[in-house]
């Protein structure tokens, strides 16, 4: 155990690399409280260990006498720890404001949390499934959930703020490296908790200008079909819905599309592109057989074309289906290539 | 056993493990002193709920309490504490040894519960009439921003919102109006269907109920409310502007009302008006259930007394007891006026 | 009724009771157990049923590590199947251990049979509702085998809303399960306040209490004025579960930190219920095995006041990233610190008893330089987690699990099992096999340092808690925490497996095997079921020399003459 504690000099043993302006404040009363608490273990240990030396019982007919109580001697010990924790609480104190409130002119960013999905938002409205941000740039942040409570969480941010429903909760970084980042969901959140993890992905301004951009229109240039595998991929359908029948939290995407389907109430209907748009936008309308009405609604966080391609993407994987598959390259609006709006069928 | 403490020399009521019958009888109301204030802290989770409740959402406050009835409210206060007085002399009776007194008072208490639960279902029922039950049978029940139920909706803002701008008529015609709705549950209770023929007769009836003037805004309220977007299932960019307006919404003002009528509510407030009948519910149904066991306890005491159990030497039960009774009682003298009177 | 009157010469013929009768074989079948109001058997049923929980507990917690051992091994994505049994084994593991276990452990097992003895009491205030609070301990208990076979539960032990309120799993059941629970423990409360105001015997005031006592009496306090709370937390939880009744979950207007603060205003001051009483046996432990008169009584005694008092007031810093005011933030973390005051006095004046003692290092005093450690480092990682920066960081992460399992499990348990050593002679009138214990204590130390202390890494490094799943990066920390739980496992087996052997093994134990002076030891061991045989002589708990150690059988006999000059001295 001392082992370990003597490696403490190197901040890398119990800490994460800082990358966020932040995190200096932070780590150096780490380390601080860290030298606090090797220094007092040790010297409780080690008199734990020298008294029983010194002192062992030789006779059970010892009756030793020493002293039994002493005011001075409490006060002694009393008022080192007391002036040391008021320190302590004081810096703390100090690295919490400047944790907790965001510098004017931050670039804001909306983070919206679903079980178990993270969804950002930049200014332009151009939604991300990754948090990409521009290094030496404040940026603040709004949070706020679908459904249930989530923590929003990057350690070499050090940075963390709980994502409660029915509140905006705010939080702030300037992240300092250029990189790529964990993202954690830091409150537990029901069945995939563990699974609800992101990137924050640092970027020169230029680079994160082109990316935003490219976000606004990202289904430019490509296939329907594989538009929806990466809406698939990076907006969290994929934590609960497999491409290869297993069954999840939902139904498998796998040969849904053309299949009767047959719900917790009401009629069955056969899969098509409106009962596919409906379960996206509102997904307790139509509760498959078996399953619980657990998916937060997408509604705002998922764009027409975005859409289109989840429709192309499930034609293409079911076997239920038995026309074309939309093939034209989609265009920055969103459409196919071609004129025409309406698939085959 | 040691002899200075002998079984043969204790007193009949006496436990084994005490010395005295004092130091019994202090332990004992000792130990109910500390159960007392475990009640009062399980009390007071619900009134911190309340106080943040009101606190935060103040004109839902206003605006629910109309539908509470003070008279019958301020009746039952009354029920209660002369309970406790009956009880507060029946301690005295056990003390003093004199049996049939402590009988007669603790039958008196007895039936002081009686009527106070009585009371307690009459209010109960008429909320029941008018579909206000705590949570999923709140007519008022929102979920994800919208009213839950859009036709028992209507019928519940009618009968609230004739009770509040009844305040303004002569003092007793709102309260006639609570009463013909408890007493006469039958008249409106087919819950009707069509939400607009519920809501035109509910309009018809407080109109023969009294002469006060119904606001029609609050009829054409709830449809518009729906209409409203919910923070919460906002997720556009659009979210933030729409948090400042909400935080920014300003109650209108009420030109001399105390209280409040449905279209004077933000829709974020009409929303959580169920709550209030929610916390409405849990505090007096919590207080009615340990008026309930208060109750049993004292049913016990009555036949422990008419046995002629308690006397001189003896009336720890009938103390400790009367004890839990005032408590009953004290817990009530707090939600009175929280629930009914405060606006 | 008794043959002999002399408890001296009791405890020389091996500390049996007079006439071989004692309170467990005085009578016979098991109606005499369950309808029992003896405080010593309700005492040992209460310790069959809650360490046939931490049983349970217990292996929900070997069954995760094995998870997160697994997982760390394995390349394949994670199952949602495993991520659902993950989730139900911390949660079961948290609720059981912290409702069914930690809260009990001491408060119910030791304190219910030494708390009358140490007062020279035949039994505590209230028998049968000590009885009661049993049965609320077995209701509870039911309700929570309940949700094993039915759905099970996937909340986390704290319940925390809205997710407690939509999941589909047996929230309710387990709710209503801790509810009752609740019930025990506030009756156990009850019952311990009144009995330590009345029934303390002539010649004992409150500063010649054993500090056991004390402890209890701040745990008792605590359990009275903040389960209430939970269970009006609990009952609107149900009713937020049944009714939707819309105060906590957001969906339909309610304020779901508002469960947080109420649950924490009770989980808080509970995290004191299970180390209050832990510290009291630590100070019995620290005169008896140092032969020494307590350094500093007075100030452990308030301290344990202190403690439960101020233990009220930090709720709020289990919340500071939820997006409370700052100024909120500031206040409770600022009065999170004064509790480490109170703290740091008991250690220093631990410390200061060993100062000229004359240390036996026999199992109890191992376990209680165990707790010392433990405590310490379990205490300094709290500064950490008070300062308000540093918590942002470590909320939520393994740095909380590591600290609080330091607090809850190695501080407590430790004192837990080192009193029951210490207590077991006076209970069974048996002694345990010494060398084992020594070896099981090894484990216990080694595996738990083992465990957890890895896990201060992990989280500093940023491994958020109660994930099935994790980033590569952080396997090894997982990899070994879970070898250091399987050994503390097979320690605490060793632990069992010498008390049950010694039940029919063991030698007889004497009256006084380690030469305490709190009343407990002034009867036999067993004791008679009305505990002594005669009133004890009250004396200055932590005056040892009237006890003098007698080699035949292997324990200490109490000299009157000495007393009466030791006595005499003290007056002066």
């Amino acid at each position: 155990m001392l082992a370990i504690l003597a490696q403490s000099a190197d901040a890398t043993v119990f800490l994460p690399p800082a990358r966020s302006t932040i995190a200096g404040a932070h780590d150096g009363l780490y380390h601080f409280v860290f030298w606090m608490s090797v220094f007092f273990t040790a010297l409780i240990a080690g008199l734990l260990v020298y008294f029983c030396i010194k002192y062992h019982r030789k006779s059970h007919h010892e009756v030793p006498d020493g002293p039994t109580h002493s005011t001075a001697i409490e006060l002694g010990w009393t008022l080192p720890p007391l002036i040391l924790v008021l320190v302590i609480f004081t810096w703390g104190f100090r690295g919490f404001m400047n944790m907790n409130q965001a510098p004017n002119g931050a670039y804001q960013v909306l983070v919206h949390a679903t079980k178990w999905n993270w969804a950002f938002t930049y200014a332009g409205g151009e939604n991300d499934s990754e948090l990409h941000v521009p290094v030496n740039t404040p940026i603040s942040l709004v949070l706020t959930s679908g459904d249930v409570i989530h923590s929003f969480y990057v350690p070499v941010f050090r940075v963390k703020k709980d994502v409660v429903p029915g509140r905006y909760n705010k939080a702030w970084f300037q992240a300092t490296e250029v990189g790529t980042y964990d993202l954690f969901c830091a409150e537990y959140c029901g069945t995939s908790h563990s699974q609800m993890k992101t990137k924050v992905v640092v970027e020169t301004m230029e680079d994160w200008l082109k990316h935003v951009e490219e976000r606004g229109r990202w289904w430019d240039g490509k296939k329907p079909a594989e538009v929806g595998a990466e809406v698939h991929a990076q907006k969290g359908c994929k934590t609960c819905h497999s491409l290869d029948g297993t069954r999840g939290t939902g139904p498998s995407w796998k040969d849904v599309f053309g299949s009767e389907r047959k719900f917790t109430s009401g009629d069955p209907v056969v899969a098509d592109e409106n009962y596919i748009r409906d379960s996206i936008l509102n997904p307790g309308h139509h509760v498959v057989e078996g399953f619980d009405n657990v998916m937060p609604t997408f509604q705002g966080s998922i764009k027409d074309p975005e859409i289109t391609g989840v429709i192309e993407f499930l034609k293409s994987i079911s076997a239920n289906y038995k026309g074309l598959v939309l093939e034209e390259p989609m265009t920055a609006t969103g459409l196919p290539g071609t004129d025409e709006t309406e698939t085959k069928e | 056993m040691s002899s200075e403490h002998g079984h043969d020399n204790h007193p009949p009521h006496l436990a084994h493990h005490f010395e005295t019958p004092k130091q019994q009888f202090e332990s004992g109301k000792l130990g109910m002193w500390v159960f007392l204030a475990t009640e009062i802290l399980m009390f007071g989770g619900l009134f911190c709920a309340y106080s943040i409740y009101r606190g935060n959402h103040q004109d839902v406050f206003l605006y629910g309490y109309g539908a509470l009835n003070k008279y019958w409210g301020a009746t039952n206060t009354v029920v209660l504490l002369a309970s406790s007085l009956t009880m507060a002399w029946g301690v005295r009776a056990a003390q003093k040894g004199q049996q049939k007194l402590l009988l007669a008072m603790l039958i008196a208490t007895f039936m002081g519960g009686v009527g106070f639960m009585c009371i307690k279902t009459i209010e109960y029922k008429a909320k029941w009439d008018h579909g206000l039950f705590p949570g999923t049978m709140n007519a008022f029940y929102y979920k994800n921003g919208a009213p839950a139920y859009p036709d028992k909706i209507e019928h519940a803002i009618a009968y609230i919102d004739a009770h509040n701008t009844g305040g303004h008529a002569p003092a007793h015609g709102g309260e006639h109006l609570a009463d013909a709705h408890a007493e006469a549950p039958a008249h409106d209770e087919h819950a009707a269907p069509e939400a607009a023929s519920e809501a035109s007769e509910a309009h018809a009836e407080t109109a023969e109920g009294h002469t006060a003037v119904i606001i029609p805004a609050a009829f054409g309220a709830p449809a518009d409310v729906s209409l409203i977007p919910h923070p919460a299932v906002t997720t556009e960019t659009g979210l933030l502007d729409t948090a400042i307006d909400n935080a920014g919404v300003t109650v209108l003002p009420h030109a001399g009302h105390t209280q409040r009528v449905w279209a004077s509510l933000s829709p974020e407030e009409q929303g959580k008006v169920h709550i209030f009948f929610a916390i409405y519910f849990l505090m007096t149904g919590l207080h009615g259930l340990h008026v309930l066991i208060g109750m049993a306890v004292i049913l016990w005491l009555i036949i422990k007394a008419a046995k002629g159990t308690f006397g001189k030497e003896y009336f720890t039960p009938v103390d400790i007891g009367g004890l839990y009774w005032h408590l009953v009682d004290l817990i009530w003298i707090f939600l009175f006026p929280l629930l009914y009177l405060i606006h | 009724m008794s043959v002999i009157h002399d408890p001296v010469k009791a405890g020389i013929h091996g500390g049996q009771a007079p006439g071989g009768t004692n309170y467990i074989n005085n009578s016979k079948g098991i109606l005499s157990w369950l309808l029992t109001v003896d405080h010593k058997r309700i005492g040992l049923m209460y310790m069959v049923c809650v360490l046939g929980a931490f049983l349970l507990g217990g292996s929900f917690a070997i069954m995760l590590r094995t998870m997160l051992f697994i997982r760390a091994a394995s390349e394949t994505p994670i199952s949602e199947g495993a991520q659902n049994m993950y989730n139900q084994a911390f949660t079961l593991h948290g609720a059981i251990l912290v409702f069914m276990f930690i809260i009990p452990a001491v408060p119910a097992i030791l304190g219910n049979m030494v708390l009358p003895l140490m007062l020279g009491a035949k039994d505590v205030a209230f028998p049968r509702l000590n009885l009661l609070s049993w049965y609320c301990w077995v209701g509870g208990a039911i309700f929570f085998m309940f949700v094993l076979i039915n759905g099970g539960l996937d909340t986390g032990w704290t319940f925390y809303t809205p997710y407690s309120s939509s999941t589909t799993t047996a929230a309710t059941t387990a709710t209503m399960g801790a509810f009752i629970l609740g019930f025990s423990s506030i009756l156990t409360g009850l019952n311990f306040i009144a009995t330590i105001h009345m029934l303390r015997p002539p010649g004992m005031g409150w500063f010649q209490m054993p500090l056991f006592l004390w402890a209890l009496y701040a745990t008792s306090v605590i359990q009275v004025l903040a389960t209430p709370v939970l269970a009006i937390t609990l009952l609107l939880l149900m009713a937020e579960r049944i009714l939707h009744v819309g105060i906590f979950d957001p969906a339909l207007g309610g304020d779901p930190v508002l469960f947080q603060h109420f649950f924490w205003f009770y989980s808080h001051p509970a995290v004191y219920i299970m180390v209050l009483p832990a510290m009291g046996i630590i100070s019995e432990l620290m005169s008896t095995f140092c032969r020494r008169h307590i350094f500093g009584y007075s100030f452990i005694a308030f301290s344990s006041v202190a403690i439960a008092l101020l233990g009220f007031l930090v709720w709020g810093h289990h919340m500071f990233t939820s997006g409370q005011s700052a100024m909120t933030n500031a206040v409770f973390s600022l009065i999170t610190f004064s509790v480490a005051i109170p703290s740091a006095i008991k250690v220093f004046n631990w410390l200061a008893t060993m100062y000229k003692g004359s240390i036996w290092l026999a199992t109890p005093m191992l376990y209680a330089l165990a707790f010392i450690w433990l405590f310490t480092i379990g205490g300094l990682t709290g500064v950490f987690l008070g300062a308000l920066s540093l918590d942002i960081m470590a909320h939520d992460t393994y740095f909380v699990v590591a600290h609080f399992h330091y607090v809850m499990v190695g501080s407590m348990l430790t004192a837990f099992i080192g009193g029951m050593y210490y207590w077991w002679p006076k209970m069974f009138g048996k002694m345990y096999s010494e060398p084992v214990a020594k070896v099981a204590w090894f484990l216990i130390f080694f595996g738990f340092n083992l465990t957890f202390f890895i896990q201060f890494i992990a989280g500093s490094k940023g491994m958020p808690r109660r994930y099935a799943d994790f980033v590569p990066e952080y396997a090894i920390y997982h990899e070994i925490s879970t070898i250091g739980s399987y050994v503390l496992a097979s320690g605490l087996f060793l632990v069992l497996f010498n008390w049950i052997h010694s039940l029919k093994y063991g030698r007889k134990a004497p009256q006084n095997p380690w030469g305490a002076n709190t009343l407990e030891w002034h009867t036999s061991s067993p004791p008679p079921t009305e505990n002594f045989v005669e009133d004890p002589p009250v004396s200055e708990p932590y005056v040892l020399g009237a006890w003098e150690y007698d080699a035949s059988i292997e324990g200490f006999v109490h000299n009157k003459e000495k007393a009466a000059k030791l006595a005499q001295m003290s007056h002066h």
